[in-house]
Parts: C-alpha cells; structure tokens; sequence
C-alpha cells in the first residue's frame, strides 16, 4: 500500500508553497461556476493539462486514473441532462458542467500529486489556527495524522494475528459472523493499545498545557563575541 | 481533551482508513464500501465528541492525499465528485449515533445499539448524501433516491447489525464513554 497519492519531481509546481497551490484551486472552482462558458471552461482544462502534465510532468496514468474514477458520473450528468433538455441543449448545458467538473477534478489531482502530505498538514494546521479560540491546538492536528498513520499498519496485523488464532481453532474467517467474532477482540487490543501510547506519550510531555509558545529571550552576549555584531555596540 | 483522546480518535480514523480496503462494489456513481461500519464503530464506542472528531480527521487524511478510500481514492478530487455530501456527513452520522449511544449508555443492549446506528449510521447519512447527489449529478429527487439510497439499504442494514453486535461487547469489556455516575453508587 502506497501511502501518499504524491508524484515526486522536481518541478516549479512542485517547488510551489501548497497553500498557493489551494489558493488557485479554490479561486479557480470559484471563476469557473460563476464565468461558466465554453471558452473559460475550455481554457481551464486547457491550463490544468499544460500545468499538469507540461510543467509538473505528471504521468498522464495520474489523471486518467482521477478522471476514470468520476467517469461513471460524468456519463450520467450527460444523459440526464439529454434527457431533460433535448440532445441540443442538453448536450450545450450537459457538456458544459461534465468539462466543468472534470476540469475541478483533474485539478485536484495535480494539487494533491504536488504537495507532500506533510506541507498539506501544515497548511490544514494554519487554516485551522484560528480555532485556538475554541481551544483547539492546531499543532495537535499534526500528531493526530501522524498516529493515524502509524495505527494503519498496526490494525491489519493485530487483525491478522486474531484471525490466524481463530482459524487455528476452527473458527469460521469469512462472513459477517467472523467479522464481529475479529472485531470485539481487535478493538478491545487497539482501545487498550491507544490507552497505553497515550500514557507513553503523557510520559513525553505530550500533555504539556496548553499555553502559547514563549519566544525563547536570545542569550545576553557578553560584550562583543567574535563574529557577531553586538546589539548595542 | 486529553491525549488519551487523541489516541482514540486517531484509532477509529485509522480504522475507517484500512475498512476503506474492503473491497468495494460499484453501483452506479456510489460504492458500497465497508466504511460506513467505521462511522458506526466510532459514534458507538467513542461517543458524539469522539466520535466526530475521529470523522473528521478521517476527512483530513483524505484531503492532504492519503488513498484511503475504496480502491485507492483519495486527494481533494473527491470532495468536487457526487459522492463528497456522504463523505461530509460522516462526522455528524458519527456524532449522532455516539450522542444517542450515550444518552442511552446505562440501559444500552443491542436494541439501542441497533436504534443509534440506523439513525446515526445510515439515516443521517442519506439525509445529507442523497441531496448532494442530486444537486450535484442534476437529479429528481426519485431517481436519487433509487441511485444514492435503495442499492445501499441491505448492506448498510447488515452493517448496522454487525455494528451493533461489536458496540454492546465492547460496552462490557472495555467501556469507553463515561458517563459521570450518581453520588449514591460511588464507593
């Protein structure tokens, strides 16, 4: 299991800071439901191959993938809106809002195969910084993906270990059944296993209060150290 | 919120993320996928809070471009698509069926099991996935029905029903929700 959906390459897309990136997907979305005509909906999907696949150099596999996923979707607005409208309308307006929503779709691909998961995380933890009021600490979003993470691999094998020892004594591992038989046993080992890291992670500091970070006073130099310029000469 | 809490939240996030490896059956535009069992997991052994937080960082996980959905899906491509009102009803179905888990908590037996993740785990959300389906997709609101829901309602009943079984077990074994007890029963 390939945990990211990142492509690396060394690209000025890449390069790009991800929340500029965020910015012109949502400023984007934004121009194209309100200026929705051919000609711009036409230029954006335009812009996201180029930038895509011309500047990023993305395998063309990455968003033909995304596009197949919404393939089904797209091939339903159209022929709902045939049958609403009539094939000449129909096709104007239907094919109008599949272009548009293909062109939305492709260029979340290529933000999301850009940005690292890690400078996603950074920008989710600046957005969602002004709920300190709430008293939420954003940073504590970041240790939240990153337990996430490592439970993943945790659960399939203590789910692996539990359906192995039931199977040794001839319990049945398929069906709804089995199922619930896996599920209580697992999720009493990972609520107990949470409850422990916790602790351990309490043990670190990671309970600290919740206090804004006090700008560590830079050391009084005494005098003048070589090399550096003092701040009152 | 202690760090226990986080634990437990980024737990059932993980959780819903590998259910997200069952295999999924395509129907239409909407899969049926195992996740659904993950929300009701939450709101049941979590709670509202919990329960719903868990959700959300689920969503988070998606968003920064984790493929954690069916078949490897993933990334914010999935929040312009027709499925993103089932996606964004997750926390809340969560939080519904956590909040009646706990109202319920000192009688809960598998019938309020059964009552909180019908509710929570599938009423909920249909409420909110089925509108988006048909605004986004242009649809009448009996064909998104027929779409968006009918094909869903074995499956999410036999999920509920497992659910349910594993909520009230956990209940006895390793009770997470506290609910702040009387004076009286307090040794």
């Amino acid at each position: 299991m390939t945990l990211a959906l990142y492509v690396p390459r060394a690209s000025p897309v890449h390069r790009a800071p991800a929340w500029s990136e965020l910015l012109v997907l949502a400023v984007g979305s934004v121009v194209l439901f309100v200026l929705s005509s051919w000609p711009v909906v036409l230029g954006g999907l335009a812009a996201v191959l180029l930038v895509g696949l011309g500047v990023a150099r993305l395998p063309a596999a990455v968003l033909v993938g995304q596009a197949r996923a919404v393939a089904w979707f797209l091939a339903a607005v159209l022929v709902v809106h045939v049958l609403v409208d009539g094939w000449r309308e129909g096709l104007h307006d239907g094919g109008l809002a599949v272009v548009r929503l293909l062109v939305l779709v492709l260029a979340a691909a290529v933000v999301t195969a850009t940005c690292r998961v890690s400078e996603m995380v950074a920008v989710v933890e600046t957005v969602c910084s002004p709920l300190q009021v709430l008293g939420v600490r954003p940073a504590r979003i970041g240790l939240l993906v990153a337990l996430a993470l490592r439970f993943v691999p945790v659960l399939g094998e203590r789910a692996a270990r539990i359906r192995e020892a039931q199977a040794a004594r001839g319990g049945a591992t398929r069906g709804p059944r089995a199922l619930a038989r896996t599920a209580v046993p697992l999720l009493v080992q990972l609520l107990v296993l949470a409850h422990t890291l916790a602790e351990a992670l309490d043990a670190r500091g990671a309970d600290a209060p919740a206090e804004p970070v006090r700008r560590r006073r830079r050391p009084r130099r005494r005098a003048s150290a070589p090399g550096t310029p003092s701040p009152r000469p | 919120m202690k760090t226990r809490d986080l634990a437990y939240v980024a737990l059932f996030a993980a959780l819903t993320a590998v259910l997200g490896l069952v295999p999924a059956i395509n129907v239409g535009p909407v899969p049926i996928t195992a996740q659904t069992l993950g929300v009701m997991l939450a709101g049941s052994v979590l709670g509202a809070r919990r329960g719903f937080l868990a959700l959300a960082l689920f969503l988070v996980l998606v968003a920064v471009g984790l493929p954690v959905l069916p078949g490897g899906g993933g990334g914010l491509a999935v929040f312009a698509g027709p499925t993103a009102g089932y996606l964004f009803s997750w926390p809340f179905a969560a939080a519904v069926v956590g909040a009646i888990t706990e109202w319920t908590w000192n009688r809960y037996n598998l019938a309020w099991a059964l009552l909180a993740n019908v509710v929570g785990g599938i009423v909920v959300v249909y409420a909110v996935g089925v509108p988006v389906l048909a605004l986004v997709l242009d649809l009448s609101p009996g064909v998104a029905l027929s779409t968006g829901a009918a094909p869903f309602l074995v499956g999410d009943a036999i999920k509920a029903v497992v659910a349910s079984v594993v909520a009230v077990q956990v209940r006895r074994a390793y009770p997470v929700i506290e609910r702040p007890r009387r004076a009286a029963t307090a040794p």
